[in-house]
């Protein structure tokens, strides 16, 4: 009974949102991720009625999701690392104001236009704000075309779990590369849940629901702010997950996260076959992040090294984690270039192993 | 002549009686204090929307869009369910909510500086795509919660906060008629330009704003509901001066009346 498919990361995102009922997409073209916008806009509607509107722009689809999103439907919207930089204020208001939704940014090598080529350079944008004040988002990040599919209800039921925006960061090779896909069965799409919270028409029962992000008295704000990294606190304490290959005999541990990830096991097993004991911690979440779990398996290996397409966001993350017990190294390619095993391999080699 | 004026006033009868009952609050408008200045339109024009839900009795169908600007709390005086925009972005989540509640009626709430300045890419494509929705655009001319600042919409020569020698339309450009951009889209179902200095333009204006609603029943396009106002705190006026200069000023440069109507309208 499994449904397997090859297909495109993009692809199996787009698919994937219509089979978790999903009740709308709203979208602007942008290279790598625009076959999510295409796909949906053959497939969708005709098969589940689901709304796809392509906006004016980023500024204007963010807010269609604000207004979509404050209904209590299941809404989305997907673009690339330029895209997202304008949809900032729009997720600093949707955090505010809690209105849960879907968000997905197939990264590109920047800053500015940059390239089309994949990257992992929107780490600080997707977990550390992005927008302006204080909120966080729950940010996933796949590392196989599986997982851009798996990741679309997953991220949907965190969503609305905790009325909070979630975040596929996924990459430009994963979203134009094809591989296998097991996809998922139908949902409904539920539109008739009403979230009582939400947009949908006063009934005589309530008074009038609001969704707002504006609070002019300081200390109803603070409440707000309060509440919220309550809400964050409790997203950490239940939402971390973290993947771990061959960490438990590991002298060394090289953490890294989406498509490097896949990189970096198979740089372990060269280095496995020259002697070397090498694991790989992979976050999924990248927000909340493990650092706990980061913390423990560190204390038993002689160094860590963090690889990334970027020019080193996530290890800062990674050395709070480890809080000096151990050295921590970096390893990254910049500007759309995909680090091979063997360079990984010779990076740990040379800052952790030769080193010491 | 003494007797009829004790029958006048014979403080003994009640009547705070049903059938005395002239005017109301209308139901829809909560009874709160509002923030808005002595004699701004603001507090008029909220009047009429919550007058005419009202009266259509759709008060449970019904979700508005607040903007940036002085109507920013509109939602704490009208009582339907509302999102707060952020600046310029009304009609875009106005949008958002009627592609995914296409039975409900939806309408924006902007200002000039919210509609005709940050927010005109989202306005133009909302017209342009005829969203189903009703958008009244407070037009005073003038950015009013940030404290006077020249609006897109600011008569030429006039002074505001920073254009504090007059508006010079050979460096700031010339007032942005936001009807005369949207006129030439076909998906616009109706367009008017109100206001509600005078009892008899407040009533035109409460037509205006019911057809807005009304309109949204045929699914035939975005309506557009333009109302010249005053901002007496702005202008640095008492609000009849303000009302004078409305006559005087505003509206030779933004005329009152029908823009676009439905073709059966035309006659």
């Amino acid at each position: 009974m499994k449904e397997l498919k090859l297909m495109k990361g993009n692809e199996a995102l787009a698919e994937a949102a219509i089979r978790a009922g999903c009740d709308a997409y709203f979208g602007y073209p942008i290279t790598p991720q625009s076959e999510v916008l295409e796909y949906l806009s053959r497939e969708a509607e005709k098969r589940t009625g689901m709304v796809v509107l392509q906006a004016e722009s980023e500024v204007a689809s963010i807010n269609m999701i604000y207004g979509g999103a404050g209904c209590g439907k299941k809404v989305m919207t997907s673009s690339s690392s330029p895209g997202v930089s304008l949809m900032q204020e729009g997720i600093s208001y949707i955090a505010s104001a809690e209105v849960p939704c879907l968000l997905v940014n197939v990264q590109r090598g920047g800053p500015g236009l940059g390239t089309i080529q994949p990257s992992q350079a929107d780490y600080y944008q997707s977990v550390k704000g992005g927008g302006h004040g204080d909120y966080k988002m729950i940010v996933l990040a796949p590392s196989s075309v599986q997982e851009m599919a798996d990741f679309v209800s997953l991220g949907f039921d965190l969503a609305f779990k905790y009325r909070n925006p979630v975040m596929i960061l996924s990459d430009g090779a994963l979203g134009q590369m094809m591989e296998k896909v097991e996809l998922q069965p139908h949902q409904e799409r539920s539109t008739e849940l009403l979230q009582e919270w939400a947009t949908v028409g006063r009934t005589p029962d309530r008074d009038s629901n609001f969704i707002t992000s504006l609070h002019m008295q300081p200390e109803q704000m603070e409440e707000v702010n309060i509440h919220l990294q309550n809400k964050y606190k409790l997203i950490a304490e239940n939402e971390t997950r973290v993947e771990c290959v061959n960490c438990d005999d590991a002298d060394y541990i090289i953490v890294a996260y989406g498509l490097v990830a896949r990189v970096c096991h198979n740089a372990a097993q060269l280095g496995r076959d020259k002697g070397l004991k090498i694991g790989v911690i992979r976050p999924i979440t990248l927000s909340p992040f493990p650092t706990d779990y980061i913390s423990k398996a560190s204390e038993q290996v002689k160094g860590i090294l963090d690889v990334e397409m970027s020019a080193g966001q996530m290890v800062d993350d990674v050395r709070l984690a480890v809080n000096g017990k151990k050295p921590v190294e970096f390893y990254g390619r910049m500007g759309g270039i995909v680090p091979t095993p063997e360079e990984i391999l010779a990076a740990l080699e040379e800052k952790l192993v030769g080193g010491k | 002549m003494e007797e009829k004026v004790m029958e006048a006033v014979n403080a003994e009868e009640n009547i705070c009686v049903p059938e005395n009952l002239i005017y109301q609050r209308p139901e829809t408008l909560l009874d709160v204090p509002m923030h808005y200045c002595p004699g701004c339109a603001h507090g008029t024009v909220h009047k009429l929307i919550a007058e005419v839900i009202d009266e259509l009795d759709i008060q449970g169908k019904t979700i508005g869009v607040a903007p940036v600007g002085c109507s920013v709390f509109a939602y704490q005086y009208l009582g339907v369910d509302f999102s707060e925009a952020a600046h310029g972005r009304a009609s875009a989540v106005a949008t958002g909510i009627k592609r995914v509640m296409p039975d409900k009626y939806v309408f924006s709430y902007q200002g000039d500086g919210d509609l005709a300045a940050i927010g005109t890419a989202e306005t133009i494509h909302t017209c342009n795509r005829g969203e189903n929705l009703l958008i009244i655009f407070i037009n005073n001319g003038i950015y009013g919660m940030t404290g006077g600042q020249m609006a897109p919409t600011t008569l030429p020569n006039m002074k505001s906060t920073t254009s504090p020698y007059g508006r010079d339309v050979q460096t700031m450009g010339n007032p942005l008629v936001m009807t005369d951009l949207i006129k030439q889209l076909p998906s616009v179902y109706y367009i008017t330009r109100q206001a509600v200095n005078t009892a008899g333009n407040v009533r035109k204006a409460k037509k205006a704003i019911k057809k807005g609603f009304q309109y949204q029943d045929l699914n035939k396009g975005t309506s557009f509901v333009e109302i010249v106002a005053n901002c007496p705190s702005n202008w640095k006026m008492t609000p009849l001066q303000s009302n004078k200069f409305l006559e005087d000023q505003m509206f030779p440069y933004y005329p009152l009346g029908d823009i676009k109507v439905p073709e059966k309208e035309v006659k």
